[in-house]
């Protein structure tokens, strides 16, 4: 078992022909996703890398019914990839691109809530489920299949602490890379009920981030809803207030949205929270020896 | 990125937002000459820094008389105006903004901002005008008044009865507040503003609603479609190793300590930053490289770094995923050829072909790189190579 997506899930790219598409769905494919086609209008009806493209994602989902979407599109086009996936029917659109304009993603997050599609990203790595289905830029080596479920603001804490967890002699159940900026998709909140209920995940752990509220949220949801051990770091514990830490949505604003503030409302739901990222995996370990 | 009060004033202008008329001085005779041209017999001198708390640091003066004018744009052109948001050392204030004077009834908070939560703008307004919105909102929070705005309407008249009647104005007053907040829900909107603060919004005797201060910001991401914002950038307002880093694709922010680091992702830069200091050192700065990590950005990051006279060592760390860690340590090799690194640098690279670089890096027998075995052992190296161990 895992969340989201697994070995049998079709997905489609969008962005298919252009560089960093290309480069990611040949890595994905090599990892065992099945890439069923890919969206780049104008060149509906050629080929890439062994599959169809579509003009359109309706005419891609209707002939090879997909149900997830990869989206590498240019960040200006990247509310009108996401809005065209939801009207076709995708269940699930992965947005990589990174630099989206935040009022676009307020729409196009608006519009896919409406119908009923969710979304992971922008500007995040991708889900993965160990050994099975890669919709990202993970290197896919790291994530030996385990019992651990995986949710990061960041990409590379992601592959950090997926390294360290292994390293620890466990491995990943599904890790999904939520993106660090200020409007996002899938979130902890909607991510630890999947863990929660996925009876191969026995822990989970969660990297979070200065700025923004989601990790409190994700605090008050676990004190009432979660059984299954939870080790979380939040960094930026040593960044200074009012400035942007590489992501857009990483900064305290108005003294709000610290690491220190998210790290006690954790602590207080009962989770094991890690000061040093370095003692991730060792956290772990010892939540699940218990 | 941010823009200067009277920028922000321009676009309000276009809006029909009122506020007075001004102009911006960049010398005292450029201010007698704004002022002139002002007419009346009372002026505003505003030093325009991208700080907020500029009157009580001295940098915004009443004058009564032209003489008075040219007095006080000579005392605060030029000097380093210090506020609590711009550090120990100010910031030099290089423009004044001479704005006429205003008969003041009573002083407002207005702001407009994305609450993250709700994925929607929200406006605020407090009768609490003048004070830091932040210490409002946390010995008064009950003075905040708050509307969020479904983006897909877009402001309505029942969120400007909401703010008005919640700041108790009279009947009368309500259709031109809402005038106002509408207008200025219209800036926010089409630039692409992160957010905007007036501080104070001002009633005037005759009932009227100016924007006495006005302070926005903008979304990075959307500046490629923003030209006129593009164009009130002030560069002298930023610092210039951010600048420097940001043309090759690095980014950086200096801080205090003395543990350089360099770090591919954002995310895991802060997580650096927070070893660094769980172990004992300060860190110097945040960097991060981005994905490629290649011999000219690993250079580049290592001559930003050393820029800081305070740097004692240097932390590479690099999770190599899809770039490959041999590549960054042939990388980190040549980059010492091209720039000179005269502390030590600690290199952790983990990931992609990580054996094989531990094996360049070994090989290349450079006496100031330390290898590291994992994250805790190479902050642990750089902390104590920073204190002279």
């Amino acid at each position: 078992m895992s969340i989201l997506v697994n070995k049998d899930t079709k997905v489609i790219v969008q962005g298919f022909t252009g560089k960093e598409g290309t480069f990611h769905a040949e890595q994905c494919m090599a990892y065992g996703t099945k890439i069923v086609g890919g969206v780049t209008p104008g060149k509906g009806g050629q080929e890439h890398l062994g599959q169809p493209v579509f003009n359109t994602v309706a005419e891609a989902v209707a002939s090879t019914g997909a149900t997830v979407s990869m989206i590498f599109v240019p960040p200006a086009f990247v509310s009108d990839a996401v809005m065209e996936a939801a009207d076709a029917g995708i269940t699930l659109a992965v947005i990589i691109t990174e630099g989206a304009p935040v009022k676009d993603m307020m729409f196009a997050k608006a519009y896919a809530v409406k119908k009923d599609m969710m979304t992971i990203g922008p500007n995040c790595p991708g889900i993965i489920t160990a050994e099975e289905c890669k919709i990202g830029i993970m290197p896919g080596f790291i994530f030996k299949k385990g019992n651990v479920g995986l949710i990061s603001k960041s990409g590379t804490l992601t592959y950090e602490s997926a390294n360290q967890v292994v390293k620890e002699g466990y491995g990943i159940t599904t890790a999904v890379g939520i993106g660090g900026d200020p409007i996002i998709g899938l979130s902890y909140k909607q991510l630890l009920p999947m863990f929660e209920a996925d009876p191969e995940t026995h822990a989970i752990v969660m990297i979070g981030e200065i700025g923004g509220d989601l990790e409190i949220q994700a605090a008050a949801y676990i004190k009432e809803h979660i059984t299954k051990p939870v080790v979380a770091f939040i960094a930026g514990q040593t960044a200074p207030a009012g400035k942007r830490m590489g992501h857009a949505g990483a900064i305290i604003s108005g003294g709000a949205g610290t690491a220190a503030e998210k790290m006690a409302a954790l602590e207080a739901a009962g989770v094991k929270v890690v000061v040093s990222p370095a003692d991730i995996g060792k956290a772990l370990a010892e939540v699940m020896k218990k | 990125m941010n823009i200067h009060e009277y920028q922000a004033k321009e676009l309000f202008k276009k809006y029909n937002v009122p506020t007075l008329r001004g102009h911006i001085a960049f010398t005292p005779d450029e201010a007698v000459k704004a002022a002139q041209e002002l007419g009346g017999n009372i002026w505003v001198v505003k030093a325009q820094i991208h700080a907020g708390g500029r009157g009580l640091g001295g940098g915004v003066k009443l004058a009564r008389s032209t003489s008075e004018v040219r007095e006080m744009a000579a005392q605060i052109l030029g000097m380093q105006l210090v506020t609590h948001q711009t550090g120990p050392e100010g910031k030099l204030v290089q423009k004044v903004y001479i704005e006429e004077g205003a008969d003041i009834k009573k002083e407002y908070y207005l702001g407009l901002l994305l609450d993250r939560a709700l994925e929607m703008p929200i406006m605020m307004a407090s009768t609490e005008g003048g004070m830091a919105i932040e210490e409002v909102a946390h010995n008064t929070p009950e003075k905040i008044i708050k509307v969020s705005i479904d983006p897909l309407t877009g402001f309505q008249s029942f969120h400007g009865r909401k703010l008005a009647f919640g700041l108790g104005l009279p009947v009368e007053e309500i259709n031109t507040f809402i005038k106002f907040a509408s207008a200025l829900y219209k800036v926010y909107m089409d630039h692409d503003a992160e957010m905007i603060e007036i501080n104070p919004l001002v009633k005037t005797g005759d009932g009227k609603f100016l924007a006495l201060d006005a302070k926005m910001g903008f979304d990075n991401n959307a500046l490629y479609r923003q030209s006129q914002v593009n164009e009130m950038r002030d560069l002298s307002e930023e610092e210039p190793t951010e600048i420097e880093a940001g043309k090759f694709g690095l980014s950086y922010i200096k801080l205090d300590g003395d543990v350089g680091c360099m770090v591919n992702g954002a995310g895991l830069a802060m997580g650096t930053m927070d070893t660094i200091n769980y172990e004992g050192g300060r860190p110097a700065n945040f960097l991060d490289v981005g994905g490629s990590a290649s011999a000219e950005t690993v250079a580049k990051g290592f001559d930003i770094i050393l820029k800081d006279p305070n740097v004692k060592a240097i932390f590479v760390n690099i999770f190599g995923g899809i770039v490959r860690c041999d590549r960054v340590a042939n990388g980190i090799i040549e980059a010492t050829k091209i720039t000179n690194v005269n502390v030590p640098v600690i290199v952790r690279l983990d990931g992609t072909n990580a054996i094989e670089a531990a094996e360049i890096l070994n090989n290349a027998g450079i006496a100031n790189i330390v290898a590291a075995t994992d994250l805790a052992d190479g902050a642990r190296k750089a902390v104590a190579a920073a204190k002279g161990e």
